[in-house]
């Protein structure tokens, strides 16, 4: 092995790629910047609709219940409600968002109450809709707290306690740091994200080393060189691989900033229950960062496992548009096993961690929650090594083959 | 020095079959020489050069070029062989210094030797105005001396051309020309292929007419001249493949 050529054709294509306008965006623009879009972005436009749609009184119609106007009284009564008039075709200015919820009241709905009868209160709403979601909320709770008093009413008639028909609270209290309850939260989504960019960085430096070189005729030029075959595809591997890596590296370095910046935006201001759902969202951007690097380490095999893939599956491709078609739908199959991994309820287990991928996608999962299985990270690195290395050997087996570099 | 014996290629094609691109060829190049392989395209000529600078393996036959055999040991073959054709471009991101630097490197020259040689070699072929621009922007005849320069950065002792004026315009064709009789003059093996006769007439010692992969003819132009009875040179190229025909 001379590591002189290897060293000679892997600054040369460093260079070379880092003249690649293409390469350039896959490699640097979208990794340092699309954590913070996805997180301080579309999160907070989203934190800010969902506030806004909190926030606005929704407008709500009474559906019957004109001899009964104790509950018609109360519920106009209600801050947060705007009752409208009512109309026959009610549901339909639902789904058209003119309203966003109804109530049907039956008839003698008050003097049912007052007998001690049963009532049914009816709710139509949007499924789906938020606003009409939150309209449809408050309805409840009016219609919850209406129950509630009207038993206290009844019980101090009778004159027993509340308390008979609560004999007991019951509240939550959550033990788990949070960084356990964001890397539970958002534990799926980054390994997710570092297995995709891991894939879209070498994917670019590997079609235009292989098959974009066979079509601008390059290729035949470093073939007359000197230099053997394997020191070559191994020099132009490890850019693949410094393509693939510098992609995880500036995500990871986006997403250290990114991640303590969004939780501080997000617990910033508000008191009350914004204070509570504030903290909970702080806490979706609090993950063990030792446990975030560490999921970084973990997915160096996979890098090399997919520098090696992607560049032995374009350095079969004629053209750079062939390889295009022929190394774009293996994202689906990145995707699938890195998709898996977020579903709940699939846990690491002796044999998901020998699957490719979604081993890893398991194992950063439980990483960022501040989990570390020693046993299964070793049975996964050790195992992504394997497959890096019978993927390399491939490539370079790939590369020797003379119908495939001059296949025309 | 360049020495094939009984060279075949095959190549197998799930359509087509066997197909001999080269067929027991068999010939030998001196240094000093240039040698011509002349024939129509598909013959077999770019298969038997890249045979002889080690892209291709033969499947049967042997060659040795500067003293090396082409199957056990294609790196050193590589090292002494200068190859120019019409299908090895150019990196179009690095300038014109970067890429025979780098071709330098991979030939093992010190990186002082290899700015000496440039240096040299940028006088020669006028080179020096667009020398650190970069090749994407260069004209076609740029291109060529850049090629030139990356040909001769490591002083081959053979320089195997294929069809290297194919899509040149007449001044960039001429320069060609004039490079190949330089080399000629510095005592390199040369093996220069085309379908043109009017540069065989003008380039080549020895001519082998080369047709479905066999070669048919070879000698000097004189020679062949005499041996065929035809003073023009497209006759003499069509009275061998019509032999081989009628055969």
């Amino acid at each position: 092995m001379n590591w002189h050529s290897i060293g000679v054709v892997y600054c040369k294509e460093l260079r070379d790629t880092l003249r690649d306008r293409r390469t350039i965006i896959t490699m640097f623009v979208i990794p340092t910047f699309i954590i913070p879009v996805i997180i301080l972005g579309f999160g907070s436009i989203a934190a800010k609709v969902v506030k806004k749609a909190s926030q606005e009184t929704p407008s709500v119609m009474i559906v019957g219940g004109d001899d009964s106007p104790a509950v018609r009284a109360a519920l106009r009564a209600h801050n947060k409600i705007r009752i409208v008039p009512s109309s026959a075709d009610y549901k339909q200015r639902i789904v058209d968002k003119n309203v966003r919820a109804a109530v049907e009241i039956p008839a003698g709905f008050d003097a049912s109450l007052v007998r001690g009868e049963p009532a049914a209160v009816k709710i139509y709403h949007y499924e789906g809709e938020l606003k009409s979601g939150f309209a449809a909320g408050e309805l409840e709770n009016f219609f919850r707290n209406y129950r509630d008093k009207t038993v206290e009413r009844r019980l101090i008639e009778r004159k027993l306690p509340p308390s008979l028909i609560k004999p007991f609270e019951v509240t939550r209290q959550n033990v788990a740091p949070p960084e356990k309850v964001g890397g539970n939260l958002i534990g799926g989504f980054i390994p997710y994200i570092i297995i995709l960019l891991c894939f879209t960085g070498a994917m670019y430096p590997a079609m235009d080393l292989t098959a974009g070189e066979k079509e601008r005729g390059t290729m035949e030029t470093i073939l007359c060189s000197p230099v053997g075959r394997t020191e070559l595809v191994l020099g132009k591997f490890l850019m693949v691989l410094t393509g693939s890596l510098s992609t995880v590296v500036l995500a990871a370095a986006s997403a250290a900033i990114t991640f303590p910046l969004g939780g501080m935006l997000m617990s910033g201001g508000g008191g009350g229950a914004h204070a509570a759902a504030n903290s909970g969202a702080a806490a979706m951007f609090s993950i063990d960062l030792v446990g975030f690097f560490a999921s970084f380490l973990l997915v160096l095999p996979v890098a090399v496992l997919f520098a090696a893939v992607i560049f032995k599956i374009a350095l079969f491709a004629k053209s750079y548009k062939e390889a295009q078609s022929t190394v774009s739908p293996l994202i689906v199959v990145v995707i699938m096993p890195a998709l898996a991994g977020m579903l709940p309820g699939v846990e690491l287990n002796p044999q998901l961690a020998l699957v490719p991928v979604l081993n890893v996608s398991l194992a950063c999962k439980e990483l960022v929650s501040g989990v570390f299985h020693w046993n299964y990270l070793a049975l996964i690195f050790g195992s992504t090594c394997v497959y890096a290395v019978i993927a390399l050997a491939a490539a370079v087996k790939m590369f020797k083959r003379e119908d495939v570099i001059f296949r025309a | 020095m360049i020495e094939a014996h009984n060279l075949t290629k095959i190549f197998r094609d799930k359509k087509r079959g066997e197909i001999r691109a080269v067929d027991d060829v068999s010939f030998r190049a001196a240094p000093g020489q240039i040698y011509g392989l002349l024939g129509a395209n598909g013959a077999g000529k770019t298969t038997t050069l890249r045979l002889l600078a080690t892209l291709l393996k033969p499947t049967s036959g042997s060659a040795t070029v500067a003293g090396f055999d082409v199957t056990a040991q294609p790196e050193n073959v590589r090292a002494n062989v200068g190859f120019l054709a019409a299908s090895t471009a150019l990196y179009g991101r690095l300038t014109a210094r970067e890429t025979i630097t780098y071709f330098g490197r991979l030939n093992g020259l010190a990186d002082a030797e290899i700015a000496a040689r440039i240096r040299r070699l940028a006088d020669e072929l006028e080179m020096h105005d667009f020398l650190d621009r970069r090749v994407e922007k260069f004209s076609t005849g740029m291109k060529q001396k850049t090629s030139i320069a990356r040909t001769l950065i490591h002083d081959p002792a053979v320089l195997v051309f294929d069809e290297p004026t194919l899509g040149l315009d007449v001044m960039a064709a001429r320069n060609i020309v004039r490079f190949v009789r330089e080399c000629r003059a510095r005592g390199k093996t040369v093996i220069y292929s085309t379908h043109i006769m009017s540069e065989v007439e003008k380039l080549c010692d020895v001519v082998g007419i080369i047709h479905g992969g066999r070669l048919l003819a070879e000698g000097s132009v004189t020679g062949l001249r005499e041996r065929y009875g035809e003073s023009d040179l497209e006759e003499i190229f069509i009275k061998v493949i019509g032999e081989k025909e009628a055969a």
